[in-house]
Protein backbone atom coordinates (compact mmCIF):
# COMPACT_ATOMS: atom_id res chain seq x y z
CA UNK A 1 0.00 0.00 0.00
CA UNK A 2 1.19 3.48 -0.87
CA UNK A 3 0.38 5.14 2.45
CA UNK A 4 2.45 8.21 1.74
CA UNK A 5 0.43 8.90 -1.40
CA UNK A 6 -2.90 8.53 0.41
CA UNK A 7 -1.67 10.93 3.04
CA UNK A 8 -0.30 13.38 0.47
CA UNK A 9 -3.60 13.48 -1.42
CA UNK A 10 -5.63 13.76 1.77
CA UNK A 11 -3.47 16.54 3.19
CA UNK A 12 -3.54 18.44 -0.09
CA UNK A 13 -7.32 18.20 -0.36
CA UNK A 14 -7.83 19.23 3.26
CA UNK A 15 -5.51 22.20 2.70
CA UNK A 16 -7.78 23.19 -0.17
CA UNK A 17 -10.74 23.01 2.19
CA UNK A 18 -9.10 25.16 4.82
CA UNK A 19 -7.88 27.65 2.23
CA UNK A 20 -11.50 28.24 1.28
CA UNK A 21 -12.78 27.83 4.80
CA UNK A 22 -15.31 30.63 4.47
CA UNK A 23 -17.09 29.17 1.44
CA UNK A 24 -16.60 25.66 2.77
CA UNK A 25 -18.18 26.05 6.17
CA UNK A 26 -19.89 29.38 6.46
CA UNK A 27 -22.15 29.15 3.45
CA UNK A 28 -23.80 25.82 4.34
CA UNK A 29 -24.25 27.03 7.90
CA UNK A 30 -25.89 30.25 6.77
CA UNK A 31 -28.21 28.48 4.36
CA UNK A 32 -29.19 26.03 7.10
CA UNK A 33 -29.99 28.91 9.42
CA UNK A 34 -32.22 30.34 6.69
CA UNK A 35 -34.03 27.01 6.37
CA UNK A 36 -34.66 27.05 10.10
CA UNK A 37 -35.94 30.59 10.03
CA UNK A 38 -38.26 29.91 7.10
CA UNK A 39 -39.35 26.28 7.59
CA UNK A 40 -38.68 25.73 11.25
CA UNK A 41 -39.94 28.96 12.70
CA UNK A 42 -42.14 30.78 10.19
CA UNK A 43 -43.92 27.80 8.62
CA UNK A 44 -43.19 25.22 11.30
CA UNK A 45 -45.08 27.19 13.95
CA UNK A 46 -48.27 26.52 11.97
CA UNK A 47 -47.58 22.84 11.40
CA UNK A 48 -48.53 20.22 13.93
CA UNK A 49 -46.13 17.63 15.11
CA UNK A 50 -44.93 15.02 12.65
CA UNK A 51 -44.62 11.49 14.02
CA UNK A 52 -44.80 12.96 17.50
CA UNK A 53 -41.88 15.31 16.90
CA UNK A 54 -42.11 19.10 16.71
CA UNK A 55 -41.74 20.15 13.05
CA UNK A 56 -38.71 22.33 13.79
CA UNK A 57 -36.87 19.34 15.21
CA UNK A 58 -38.31 16.95 12.62
CA UNK A 59 -36.55 18.67 9.71
CA UNK A 60 -33.11 18.67 11.37
CA UNK A 61 -31.96 15.24 10.11
CA UNK A 62 -33.27 15.99 6.63
CA UNK A 63 -31.49 19.33 6.55
CA UNK A 64 -28.23 17.79 7.65
CA UNK A 65 -28.58 15.09 4.98
CA UNK A 66 -29.34 17.71 2.36
CA UNK A 67 -26.14 19.64 3.06
CA UNK A 68 -23.96 16.61 3.62
CA UNK A 69 -25.11 14.99 0.38
CA UNK A 70 -24.51 18.08 -1.67
CA UNK A 71 -21.22 18.89 0.00
CA UNK A 72 -19.81 15.39 -0.40
CA UNK A 73 -20.83 15.32 -4.00
CA UNK A 74 -19.58 18.72 -5.11
CA UNK A 75 -16.44 18.68 -3.02
CA UNK A 76 -15.27 15.33 -4.35
CA UNK A 77 -16.35 16.20 -7.89
CA UNK A 78 -14.40 19.46 -7.89
CA UNK A 79 -11.46 17.85 -6.11
CA UNK A 80 -10.86 15.44 -8.97
CA UNK A 81 -12.19 17.60 -11.81
CA UNK A 82 -9.76 20.44 -11.22
CA UNK A 83 -6.52 18.48 -11.54
CA UNK A 84 -7.99 16.91 -14.64
CA UNK A 85 -8.98 20.28 -16.04
CA UNK A 86 -5.68 21.97 -15.13
CA UNK A 87 -3.60 19.02 -16.27
CA UNK A 88 -1.96 18.52 -12.88
CA UNK A 89 -3.54 15.08 -12.86
CA UNK A 90 -0.52 13.87 -14.87
CA UNK A 91 1.40 13.45 -11.66
CA UNK A 92 -1.11 11.15 -10.01
CA UNK A 93 -1.41 9.17 -13.24
CA UNK A 94 2.35 8.69 -13.44
CA UNK A 95 2.75 7.83 -9.74
CA UNK A 96 2.67 4.33 -8.26
CA UNK A 97 -0.80 4.93 -6.83
CA UNK A 98 -3.58 2.37 -7.13
CA UNK A 99 -7.20 3.38 -7.77
CA UNK A 100 -8.08 2.35 -4.27
CA UNK A 101 -5.41 4.58 -2.75
CA UNK A 102 -6.40 7.57 -4.86
CA UNK A 103 -10.02 7.11 -3.84
CA UNK A 104 -9.11 6.92 -0.16
CA UNK A 105 -7.24 10.20 -0.45
CA UNK A 106 -9.80 12.15 -2.47
CA UNK A 107 -12.98 10.61 -1.11
CA UNK A 108 -11.61 10.56 2.43
CA UNK A 109 -10.92 14.29 2.30
CA UNK A 110 -14.25 15.15 0.71
CA UNK A 111 -16.09 12.98 3.24
CA UNK A 112 -14.18 14.50 6.15
CA UNK A 113 -15.16 17.96 5.05
CA UNK A 114 -18.83 17.16 4.66
CA UNK A 115 -18.85 15.27 7.96
CA UNK A 116 -17.49 18.39 9.63
CA UNK A 117 -20.16 20.48 7.95
CA UNK A 118 -22.85 17.99 9.01
CA UNK A 119 -21.77 18.20 12.63
CA UNK A 120 -21.56 21.99 12.51
CA UNK A 121 -25.09 22.15 11.14
CA UNK A 122 -26.23 19.83 13.89
CA UNK A 123 -24.68 22.20 16.41
CA UNK A 124 -26.27 25.20 14.71
CA UNK A 125 -29.66 23.50 14.68
CA UNK A 126 -29.33 22.86 18.36
CA UNK A 127 -29.36 26.62 18.90
CA UNK A 128 -32.79 26.85 17.26
CA UNK A 129 -34.64 23.75 18.35
CA UNK A 130 -34.33 21.06 21.00
CA UNK A 131 -32.77 17.92 19.54
CA UNK A 132 -32.68 14.42 20.93
CA UNK A 133 -30.55 11.67 19.45
CA UNK A 134 -31.86 8.23 20.38
CA UNK A 135 -29.14 6.21 18.63
CA UNK A 136 -26.00 8.36 18.45
CA UNK A 137 -23.78 5.54 17.13
CA UNK A 138 -26.20 4.81 14.32
CA UNK A 139 -26.53 8.50 13.68
CA UNK A 140 -22.78 8.87 13.16
CA UNK A 141 -22.63 5.65 11.14
CA UNK A 142 -25.35 6.83 8.76
CA UNK A 143 -23.67 10.18 8.46
CA UNK A 144 -20.27 8.69 7.64
CA UNK A 145 -21.73 6.16 5.21
CA UNK A 146 -23.56 8.93 3.40
CA UNK A 147 -20.50 11.18 3.31
CA UNK A 148 -18.34 8.42 1.90
CA UNK A 149 -20.75 7.03 -0.65
CA UNK A 150 -21.76 10.41 -2.05
CA UNK A 151 -18.16 11.57 -2.12
CA UNK A 152 -17.50 8.50 -4.28
CA UNK A 153 -20.42 9.43 -6.48
CA UNK A 154 -18.99 12.93 -6.73
CA UNK A 155 -15.59 11.49 -7.61
CA UNK A 156 -17.20 9.61 -10.50
CA UNK A 157 -19.00 12.74 -11.69
CA UNK A 158 -15.74 14.70 -11.53
CA UNK A 159 -14.02 12.16 -13.74
CA UNK A 160 -16.98 11.87 -16.10
CA UNK A 161 -17.49 15.62 -16.53
CA UNK A 162 -15.87 17.11 -19.61
CA UNK A 163 -16.70 20.70 -18.69
CA UNK A 164 -18.10 22.83 -15.91
CA UNK A 165 -21.66 22.55 -17.23
CA UNK A 166 -21.56 18.78 -16.88
CA UNK A 167 -19.95 19.15 -13.48
CA UNK A 168 -22.97 21.12 -12.28
CA UNK A 169 -25.52 19.14 -14.26
CA UNK A 170 -25.94 16.09 -12.04
CA UNK A 171 -26.03 17.90 -8.70
CA UNK A 172 -28.57 20.41 -10.05
CA UNK A 173 -30.66 18.18 -12.26
CA UNK A 174 -30.74 14.95 -10.32
CA UNK A 175 -29.59 15.34 -6.75
CA UNK A 176 -31.50 18.50 -5.83
CA UNK A 177 -34.91 17.12 -6.84
CA UNK A 178 -34.14 13.75 -5.26
CA UNK A 179 -33.19 15.44 -2.01
CA UNK A 180 -36.21 17.74 -1.94
CA UNK A 181 -38.53 14.85 -2.79
CA UNK A 182 -36.64 12.61 -0.41
CA UNK A 183 -38.64 13.45 2.69
CA UNK A 184 -36.25 16.02 4.12
CA UNK A 185 -39.08 18.33 5.06
CA UNK A 186 -41.93 15.86 5.48
CA UNK A 187 -42.76 12.31 6.30
CA UNK A 188 -43.47 10.07 3.33
CA UNK A 189 -46.88 9.10 4.67
CA UNK A 190 -47.98 12.70 4.45
CA UNK A 191 -48.03 12.14 0.66
CA UNK A 192 -50.90 10.71 -1.42
CA UNK A 193 -50.57 6.88 -1.71
CA UNK A 194 -49.38 6.97 -5.34
CA UNK A 195 -46.55 9.34 -4.49
CA UNK A 196 -45.64 7.21 -1.50
CA UNK A 197 -45.06 4.32 -3.92
CA UNK A 198 -43.08 6.49 -6.32
CA UNK A 199 -40.99 7.81 -3.45
CA UNK A 200 -39.73 4.32 -2.74
CA UNK A 201 -37.70 4.55 -5.97
CA UNK A 202 -35.88 7.56 -4.59
CA UNK A 203 -32.68 6.40 -2.87
CA UNK A 204 -32.52 9.56 -0.79
CA UNK A 205 -35.74 8.54 0.97
CA UNK A 206 -33.88 5.61 2.52
CA UNK A 207 -31.03 7.81 3.65
CA UNK A 208 -33.21 10.44 5.26
CA UNK A 209 -35.49 7.84 6.78
CA UNK A 210 -32.67 5.87 8.34
CA UNK A 211 -30.95 9.00 9.54
CA UNK A 212 -34.15 10.36 11.07
CA UNK A 213 -34.74 7.04 12.78
CA UNK A 214 -31.39 7.40 14.57
CA UNK A 215 -32.69 10.69 15.98
CA UNK A 216 -36.32 9.98 16.80
CA UNK A 217 -36.74 6.24 16.54
CA UNK A 218 -39.42 6.45 13.86
CA UNK A 219 -38.82 5.76 10.17
CA UNK A 220 -40.62 5.67 6.82
CA UNK A 221 -38.88 2.47 5.82
CA UNK A 222 -37.21 -0.25 7.86
CA UNK A 223 -33.76 0.73 9.13
CA UNK A 224 -32.15 -2.42 7.75
CA UNK A 225 -33.47 -1.53 4.30
CA UNK A 226 -32.03 1.98 4.66
CA UNK A 227 -28.69 0.61 5.68
CA UNK A 228 -28.71 -1.90 2.82
CA UNK A 229 -29.57 0.83 0.33
CA UNK A 230 -26.69 3.08 1.40
CA UNK A 231 -24.25 0.17 1.53
CA UNK A 232 -25.38 -1.05 -1.88
CA UNK A 233 -24.97 2.42 -3.35
CA UNK A 234 -21.49 2.65 -1.93
CA UNK A 235 -20.46 -0.69 -3.40
CA UNK A 236 -21.88 0.33 -6.76
CA UNK A 237 -19.81 3.53 -6.73
CA UNK A 238 -16.72 1.59 -5.71
CA UNK A 239 -17.26 -0.78 -8.62
CA UNK A 240 -17.59 2.08 -11.09
CA UNK A 241 -14.44 3.73 -9.76
CA UNK A 242 -12.53 0.49 -10.06
CA UNK A 243 -13.67 0.22 -13.67
CA UNK A 244 -12.70 3.84 -14.38
CA UNK A 245 -9.14 3.31 -13.28
CA UNK A 246 -8.87 -0.08 -14.92
CA UNK A 247 -9.94 1.24 -18.30
CA UNK A 248 -8.55 4.74 -17.87
CA UNK A 249 -11.99 6.10 -18.82
CA UNK A 250 -11.78 9.88 -19.37
CA UNK A 251 -8.38 9.77 -17.70
CA UNK A 252 -6.10 8.31 -20.34
CA UNK A 253 -5.97 9.13 -24.02
CA UNK B 1 27.86 3.74 -21.18
CA UNK B 2 27.73 0.07 -20.63
CA UNK B 3 29.45 -0.98 -23.82
CA UNK B 4 32.77 -2.72 -23.66
CA UNK B 5 34.02 -1.68 -27.05
CA UNK B 6 33.16 0.16 -30.17
CA UNK B 7 32.20 -2.98 -32.06
CA UNK B 8 29.64 -3.90 -29.47
CA UNK B 9 28.38 -0.38 -29.43
CA UNK B 10 27.86 -0.49 -33.15
CA UNK B 11 26.03 -3.77 -32.92
CA UNK B 12 23.48 -2.24 -30.56
CA UNK B 13 23.09 0.67 -32.87
CA UNK B 14 22.24 -1.63 -35.74
CA UNK B 15 19.80 -3.52 -33.58
CA UNK B 16 18.07 -0.30 -32.81
CA UNK B 17 17.94 0.76 -36.39
CA UNK B 18 16.00 -2.43 -37.07
CA UNK B 19 12.47 -2.32 -35.67
CA UNK B 20 12.08 -6.11 -35.78
CA UNK B 21 15.42 -7.46 -34.67
CA UNK B 22 16.19 -11.16 -34.60
CA UNK B 23 16.13 -12.50 -31.04
CA UNK B 24 19.70 -13.69 -31.27
CA UNK B 25 20.88 -10.16 -31.82
CA UNK B 26 19.95 -9.33 -28.25
CA UNK B 27 22.19 -11.98 -26.79
CA UNK B 28 25.22 -10.00 -27.90
CA UNK B 29 24.59 -7.36 -25.31
CA UNK B 30 26.35 -7.66 -22.03
CA UNK B 31 23.68 -6.01 -19.86
CA UNK B 32 19.91 -6.01 -19.75
CA UNK B 33 18.59 -2.60 -20.78
CA UNK B 34 16.87 -0.52 -18.11
CA UNK B 35 14.16 0.44 -20.58
CA UNK B 36 12.99 -1.81 -23.34
CA UNK B 37 10.34 -0.78 -25.86
CA UNK B 38 8.96 -3.36 -28.29
CA UNK B 39 6.84 -2.55 -31.33
CA UNK B 40 4.98 0.12 -29.46
CA UNK B 41 1.94 1.43 -31.27
CA UNK B 42 -0.55 4.10 -30.36
CA UNK B 43 -3.65 5.13 -32.25
CA UNK B 44 -5.67 7.89 -30.65
CA UNK B 45 -9.45 7.66 -30.55
CA UNK B 46 -9.75 9.91 -33.57
CA UNK B 47 -7.81 7.27 -35.53
CA UNK B 48 -4.55 9.20 -35.78
CA UNK B 49 -1.62 6.81 -35.50
CA UNK B 50 0.90 8.62 -33.33
CA UNK B 51 3.32 5.70 -32.84
CA UNK B 52 3.84 3.19 -35.61
CA UNK B 53 5.75 0.38 -33.98
CA UNK B 54 8.65 1.82 -32.05
CA UNK B 55 11.36 -0.47 -30.68
CA UNK B 56 14.17 0.83 -28.56
CA UNK B 57 16.52 -0.31 -25.82
CA UNK B 58 18.09 2.08 -23.38
CA UNK B 59 20.92 1.17 -21.04
CA UNK B 60 21.12 2.34 -17.48
CA UNK B 61 22.88 5.68 -17.14
CA UNK B 62 22.51 6.74 -20.75
CA UNK B 63 21.49 10.22 -21.82
CA UNK B 64 19.25 10.00 -24.85
CA UNK B 65 17.93 12.88 -26.92
CA UNK B 66 14.88 12.42 -29.09
CA UNK B 67 14.59 14.84 -31.94
CA UNK B 68 11.60 15.26 -34.16
CA UNK B 69 9.36 17.91 -35.65
CA UNK B 70 6.03 18.95 -34.10
CA UNK B 71 3.58 16.09 -34.01
CA UNK B 72 6.30 13.46 -34.52
CA UNK B 73 5.10 11.41 -31.55
CA UNK B 74 7.74 12.28 -28.94
CA UNK B 75 5.29 13.25 -26.22
CA UNK B 76 3.07 10.28 -27.03
CA UNK B 77 6.03 7.95 -26.61
CA UNK B 78 6.99 9.41 -23.24
CA UNK B 79 3.39 9.60 -22.03
CA UNK B 80 2.83 5.96 -22.89
CA UNK B 81 5.86 4.84 -20.91
CA UNK B 82 4.80 6.97 -17.94
CA UNK B 83 1.24 5.68 -17.83
CA UNK B 84 -0.62 8.72 -19.17
CA UNK B 85 -1.51 7.15 -22.50
CA UNK B 86 -2.72 3.62 -23.08
CA UNK B 87 -0.68 1.78 -25.70
CA UNK B 88 -2.62 0.24 -28.58
CA UNK B 89 -0.10 -2.55 -29.06
CA UNK B 90 3.41 -3.53 -28.11
CA UNK B 91 5.12 -3.65 -24.76
CA UNK B 92 7.40 -1.60 -22.57
CA UNK B 93 9.44 -2.94 -19.68
CA UNK B 94 11.49 -1.04 -17.15
CA UNK B 95 14.12 -3.10 -15.37
CA UNK B 96 12.13 -6.09 -16.54
CA UNK B 97 8.85 -4.82 -15.07
CA UNK B 98 5.90 -4.38 -17.40
CA UNK B 99 4.53 -0.83 -17.47
CA UNK B 100 0.96 -2.06 -17.11
CA UNK B 101 1.12 -5.23 -15.03
CA UNK B 102 3.85 -3.99 -12.68
CA UNK B 103 2.98 -0.30 -12.76
CA UNK B 104 4.00 0.28 -9.16
CA UNK B 105 7.56 -0.96 -9.62
CA UNK B 106 7.89 0.83 -12.94
CA UNK B 107 6.53 4.18 -11.85
CA UNK B 108 8.55 4.25 -8.65
CA UNK B 109 11.65 4.33 -10.88
CA UNK B 110 10.46 7.08 -13.19
CA UNK B 111 10.36 10.85 -12.94
CA UNK B 112 8.45 12.83 -15.56
CA UNK B 113 8.72 16.48 -16.52
CA UNK B 114 5.95 17.01 -19.06
CA UNK B 115 6.13 19.43 -21.94
CA UNK B 116 3.44 21.69 -20.51
CA UNK B 117 3.86 23.41 -17.20
CA UNK B 118 1.04 22.20 -14.97
CA UNK B 119 1.10 23.23 -11.33
CA UNK B 120 -1.40 23.63 -8.53
CA UNK B 121 -1.80 27.40 -8.47
CA UNK B 122 -2.24 27.82 -4.74
CA UNK B 123 0.32 25.29 -3.62
CA UNK B 124 3.57 26.57 -2.16
CA UNK B 125 6.75 25.50 -3.90
CA UNK B 126 8.07 23.49 -0.97
CA UNK B 127 4.70 21.83 -0.43
CA UNK B 128 4.64 20.85 -4.10
CA UNK B 129 7.96 19.04 -3.62
CA UNK B 130 6.79 17.27 -0.47
CA UNK B 131 3.52 16.33 -2.18
CA UNK B 132 5.27 14.77 -5.17
CA UNK B 133 7.53 12.79 -2.89
CA UNK B 134 4.52 11.49 -1.02
CA UNK B 135 2.73 10.41 -4.19
CA UNK B 136 5.72 8.21 -4.99
CA UNK B 137 5.52 6.60 -1.56
CA UNK B 138 8.62 8.23 -0.13
CA UNK B 139 8.63 9.41 3.49
CA UNK B 140 8.90 13.11 4.17
CA UNK B 141 12.51 14.25 3.88
CA UNK B 142 13.04 17.90 4.70
CA UNK B 143 16.77 17.80 4.00
CA UNK B 144 16.30 16.34 0.55
CA UNK B 145 13.59 18.84 -0.38
CA UNK B 146 15.69 21.73 0.94
CA UNK B 147 18.74 20.70 -1.06
CA UNK B 148 16.61 20.31 -4.18
CA UNK B 149 15.14 23.79 -3.64
CA UNK B 150 18.65 25.20 -3.39
CA UNK B 151 19.98 23.28 -6.35
CA UNK B 152 17.16 24.59 -8.53
CA UNK B 153 17.60 28.16 -7.25
CA UNK B 154 14.12 28.09 -5.74
CA UNK B 155 15.19 28.50 -2.13
CA UNK B 156 14.06 32.13 -1.94
CA UNK B 157 10.73 31.17 -3.46
CA UNK B 158 10.01 28.14 -1.31
CA UNK B 159 7.11 29.83 0.49
CA UNK B 160 5.64 31.40 -2.64
CA UNK B 161 2.57 29.99 -4.30
CA UNK B 162 3.24 28.45 -7.69
CA UNK B 163 1.05 30.97 -9.48
CA UNK B 164 3.27 33.85 -8.37
CA UNK B 165 6.35 32.42 -10.10
CA UNK B 166 7.74 33.34 -13.48
CA UNK B 167 7.61 30.85 -16.33
CA UNK B 168 11.24 29.79 -15.90
CA UNK B 169 10.78 29.28 -12.17
CA UNK B 170 7.67 27.21 -12.79
CA UNK B 171 9.68 24.99 -15.07
CA UNK B 172 12.22 24.55 -12.30
CA UNK B 173 9.40 23.57 -9.96
CA UNK B 174 8.25 20.98 -12.50
CA UNK B 175 11.77 19.55 -12.60
CA UNK B 176 12.07 19.63 -8.81
CA UNK B 177 8.80 17.74 -8.44
CA UNK B 178 9.99 15.06 -10.83
CA UNK B 179 13.29 14.73 -8.94
CA UNK B 180 11.80 14.83 -5.47
CA UNK B 181 11.32 11.07 -5.30
CA UNK B 182 14.82 10.27 -6.52
CA UNK B 183 13.91 8.59 -9.81
CA UNK B 184 16.35 6.33 -11.66
CA UNK B 185 14.96 7.29 -15.05
CA UNK B 186 14.07 10.86 -15.86
CA UNK B 187 11.94 11.93 -18.80
CA UNK B 188 12.31 15.54 -19.82
CA UNK B 189 9.83 16.54 -22.50
CA UNK B 190 11.28 19.66 -24.09
CA UNK B 191 12.79 20.91 -20.84
CA UNK B 192 14.31 24.01 -22.39
CA UNK B 193 11.44 25.24 -24.52
CA UNK B 194 10.85 28.89 -23.70
CA UNK B 195 13.74 29.03 -21.30
CA UNK B 196 16.47 31.66 -21.29
CA UNK B 197 20.11 30.89 -22.08
CA UNK B 198 21.17 30.91 -18.45
CA UNK B 199 18.50 28.47 -17.34
CA UNK B 200 19.18 26.27 -20.32
CA UNK B 201 22.83 25.97 -19.32
CA UNK B 202 21.70 25.31 -15.75
CA UNK B 203 19.46 22.50 -16.96
CA UNK B 204 22.33 20.99 -18.88
CA UNK B 205 24.37 21.07 -15.68
CA UNK B 206 21.56 19.38 -13.80
CA UNK B 207 21.39 16.71 -16.46
CA UNK B 208 25.12 16.05 -16.28
CA UNK B 209 24.99 15.93 -12.49
CA UNK B 210 22.16 13.40 -12.63
CA UNK B 211 24.10 11.44 -15.18
CA UNK B 212 27.02 11.29 -12.78
CA UNK B 213 24.63 9.81 -10.22
CA UNK B 214 23.82 7.13 -12.77
CA UNK B 215 20.32 8.40 -13.61
CA UNK B 216 19.11 7.46 -17.07
CA UNK B 217 17.82 10.51 -18.90
CA UNK B 218 15.58 10.66 -21.93
CA UNK B 219 14.84 14.12 -23.23
CA UNK B 220 13.05 15.48 -26.23
CA UNK B 221 14.11 18.67 -27.86
CA UNK B 222 13.84 20.75 -30.96
CA UNK B 223 17.25 22.25 -30.35
CA UNK B 224 19.91 20.24 -32.08
CA UNK B 225 22.68 21.94 -30.16
CA UNK B 226 21.05 20.65 -27.01
CA UNK B 227 21.20 17.06 -28.23
CA UNK B 228 24.75 17.69 -29.39
CA UNK B 229 25.74 19.17 -26.04
CA UNK B 230 24.33 16.65 -23.58
CA UNK B 231 23.19 13.45 -25.24
CA UNK B 232 25.18 10.29 -25.78
CA UNK B 233 22.73 8.81 -28.20
CA UNK B 234 20.39 10.62 -30.48
CA UNK B 235 17.11 9.35 -31.87
CA UNK B 236 15.12 10.95 -34.61
CA UNK B 237 11.37 10.43 -34.63
CA UNK B 238 9.11 11.49 -37.42
CA UNK B 239 5.55 10.48 -38.22
CA UNK B 240 5.47 8.05 -35.32
CA UNK B 241 8.51 6.13 -36.50
CA UNK B 242 11.97 5.98 -35.03
CA UNK B 243 13.97 6.85 -38.10
CA UNK B 244 17.27 6.48 -36.38
CA UNK B 245 18.86 5.91 -33.01
CA UNK B 246 22.58 6.12 -32.87
CA UNK B 247 25.53 6.99 -30.77
CA UNK B 248 25.97 10.71 -31.25
CA UNK B 249 29.59 10.59 -32.39
CA UNK B 250 28.98 7.62 -34.67
CA UNK B 251 26.06 9.45 -36.10
CA UNK B 252 28.07 12.55 -36.75
CA UNK B 253 30.82 10.52 -38.31
CA UNK B 254 28.57 8.27 -40.30
CA UNK B 255 26.11 10.77 -41.58
CA UNK B 256 28.36 13.77 -41.42
CA UNK B 257 29.36 15.27 -44.69
CA UNK B 258 32.15 17.79 -44.73
CA UNK B 259 32.48 20.94 -46.66
CA UNK B 260 35.75 22.10 -48.22
CA UNK B 261 35.89 25.84 -48.60
CA UNK B 262 38.38 27.28 -51.07
CA UNK B 263 38.95 31.02 -50.92
CA UNK B 264 40.39 32.44 -54.12
CA UNK B 265 42.84 35.29 -54.64
CA UNK B 266 40.63 36.88 -57.32
CA UNK B 267 36.91 36.57 -57.72
CA UNK B 268 35.57 34.73 -60.74
CA UNK B 269 32.36 35.12 -62.73
CA UNK B 270 31.59 31.45 -63.17
CA UNK B 271 33.02 28.09 -62.31
CA UNK B 272 35.62 27.17 -64.95
CA UNK B 273 34.65 24.35 -67.30
CA UNK B 274 37.64 22.34 -66.07
CA UNK B 275 35.96 22.07 -62.65
CA UNK B 276 32.46 21.29 -63.90
CA UNK B 277 32.63 17.63 -62.85
CA UNK B 278 32.96 18.49 -59.12
CA UNK B 279 29.51 19.99 -58.33
CA UNK B 280 31.00 23.07 -56.77
CA UNK B 281 29.05 26.08 -55.64
CA UNK B 282 30.33 29.60 -56.00
CA UNK B 283 29.81 31.95 -53.10
CA UNK B 284 31.03 35.14 -51.49
CA UNK B 285 30.78 37.23 -54.64
CA UNK B 286 32.79 34.73 -56.65
CA UNK B 287 35.65 34.52 -54.18
CA UNK B 288 34.75 31.21 -52.57
CA UNK B 289 34.26 27.71 -53.91
CA UNK B 290 32.40 25.16 -51.77
CA UNK B 291 32.88 21.43 -52.19
CA UNK B 292 30.76 19.00 -50.15
CA UNK B 293 32.07 15.49 -49.69
CA UNK B 294 31.55 12.45 -47.52
CA UNK B 295 34.43 12.27 -45.07
CA UNK B 296 33.83 8.57 -44.42
CA UNK B 297 34.45 7.60 -48.07
CA UNK B 298 37.73 6.09 -49.17
CA UNK B 299 38.15 8.65 -51.86
CA UNK B 300 37.02 12.09 -50.97
CA UNK B 301 38.26 13.60 -54.19
CA UNK B 302 40.04 16.43 -52.45
CA UNK B 303 43.47 15.80 -53.92
CA UNK B 304 42.11 15.63 -57.42
CA UNK B 305 40.00 18.71 -56.92
CA UNK B 306 42.88 20.76 -55.59
CA UNK B 307 45.04 19.64 -58.47
CA UNK B 308 42.30 20.59 -60.93
CA UNK B 309 41.90 23.98 -59.31
CA UNK B 310 45.61 24.48 -59.70
CA UNK B 311 45.73 23.51 -63.35
CA UNK B 312 42.70 25.65 -64.15
CA UNK B 313 44.83 28.64 -63.25
CA UNK B 314 42.92 29.74 -60.16
CA UNK B 315 45.07 30.89 -57.29
CA UNK B 316 44.13 29.73 -53.81
CA UNK B 317 44.22 32.13 -50.86
CA UNK B 318 42.93 29.81 -48.11
CA UNK B 319 41.42 26.36 -47.60
CA UNK B 320 39.07 25.26 -44.77
CA UNK B 321 37.00 22.23 -44.00
CA UNK B 322 33.98 22.08 -41.71
CA UNK B 323 31.98 19.18 -40.27
CA UNK B 324 28.24 19.31 -40.78
CA UNK B 325 26.22 19.56 -37.59
CA UNK B 326 23.50 17.31 -36.28
CA UNK B 327 21.16 19.95 -37.52
CA UNK B 328 22.09 19.23 -41.12
CA UNK B 329 21.69 15.51 -40.50
CA UNK B 330 18.32 16.05 -38.91
CA UNK B 331 17.05 18.28 -41.67
CA UNK B 332 18.21 15.74 -44.26
CA UNK B 333 16.47 12.87 -42.49
CA UNK B 334 13.17 14.56 -41.87
CA UNK B 335 13.03 16.02 -45.35
CA UNK B 336 13.26 12.61 -47.03
N1 LIG C 1 -4.80 13.36 -26.93
C1 LIG C 1 -4.67 13.23 -28.25
N2 LIG C 1 -5.74 12.89 -29.00
C2 LIG C 1 -5.62 12.74 -30.33
N3 LIG C 1 -4.48 12.91 -31.02
C3 LIG C 1 -3.38 13.24 -30.32
C4 LIG C 1 -3.42 13.43 -28.91
N4 LIG C 1 -2.18 13.76 -28.48
C5 LIG C 1 -1.40 13.78 -29.59
N5 LIG C 1 -2.12 13.47 -30.70
C6 LIG C 1 -1.60 13.38 -32.07
O1 LIG C 1 -0.52 12.46 -32.07
C7 LIG C 1 0.54 12.93 -32.89
C8 LIG C 1 1.82 13.00 -32.08
O2 LIG C 1 1.70 13.99 -31.08
P1 LIG C 1 2.81 14.25 -29.99
O3 LIG C 1 2.26 15.20 -29.01
O4 LIG C 1 3.28 12.94 -29.49
O5 LIG C 1 3.95 14.95 -30.84
P2 LIG C 1 5.32 15.58 -30.37
O6 LIG C 1 6.39 14.88 -31.12
O7 LIG C 1 5.42 15.59 -28.91
O8 LIG C 1 5.18 17.06 -30.92
P3 LIG C 1 5.69 18.45 -30.31
O9 LIG C 1 7.11 18.61 -30.72
O10 LIG C 1 4.82 19.44 -30.98
O11 LIG C 1 5.50 18.40 -28.84
C9 LIG C 1 0.08 14.27 -33.43
O12 LIG C 1 -0.42 14.04 -34.73
C10 LIG C 1 -1.03 14.69 -32.53
O13 LIG C 1 -1.99 15.43 -33.22
MG1 LIG D 1 5.55 17.01 -27.50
Amino acid sequence: MNFHAMKAIYVFEMARTFRTIVQSIVSPVISTCLYFVVFGTAIGSRIEQVDGVAYGSFIVPGLIMLSVLMQSLTNAAFGIYFPKFMGTMYELMSAPVSPFEAVIGYVGAAATKSLMIGLIILGTAHLFVPIQILHPVWMISFLILTCVSFAMFGFIIGIWAKNFEQLNLIPMLIITPLVFLGGSFYSIDMLPPVWQKISLFNPVVYLVSGFRWSFFGSADVAVAVSLGAVGGFMLLCLGVIWWIFKTGYRLKA
Amino acid sequence: MAFKNAAEQRSVCTILADPFPAPSAFLERSMAPILSIRNLRKSYDDGAEALKGISLDIEEGEVIALLGPNGAGKTTLISTICGLVRPTAGSVTVKGFDIIDDYREVRALIGLVPQEIMLESFQKVKDAFHHSRGLFNKPRDQARVDSLLKKLSLWDKRDSQNMTLSGGMRRRVMIGKALSHEPRILFLDEPTAGVDVELRKEMWDIVSELKNDGVTIILTTHYIEEAEAIAERVGVINGGELLLMEDKDTLMRKMGSKTLRIDLQESIEAIPAALAEYELTLEGGGETLLYTYDSTEERTGITRLLASVNTSGLRIRDVQTSQSSLEDIFVNLVRD
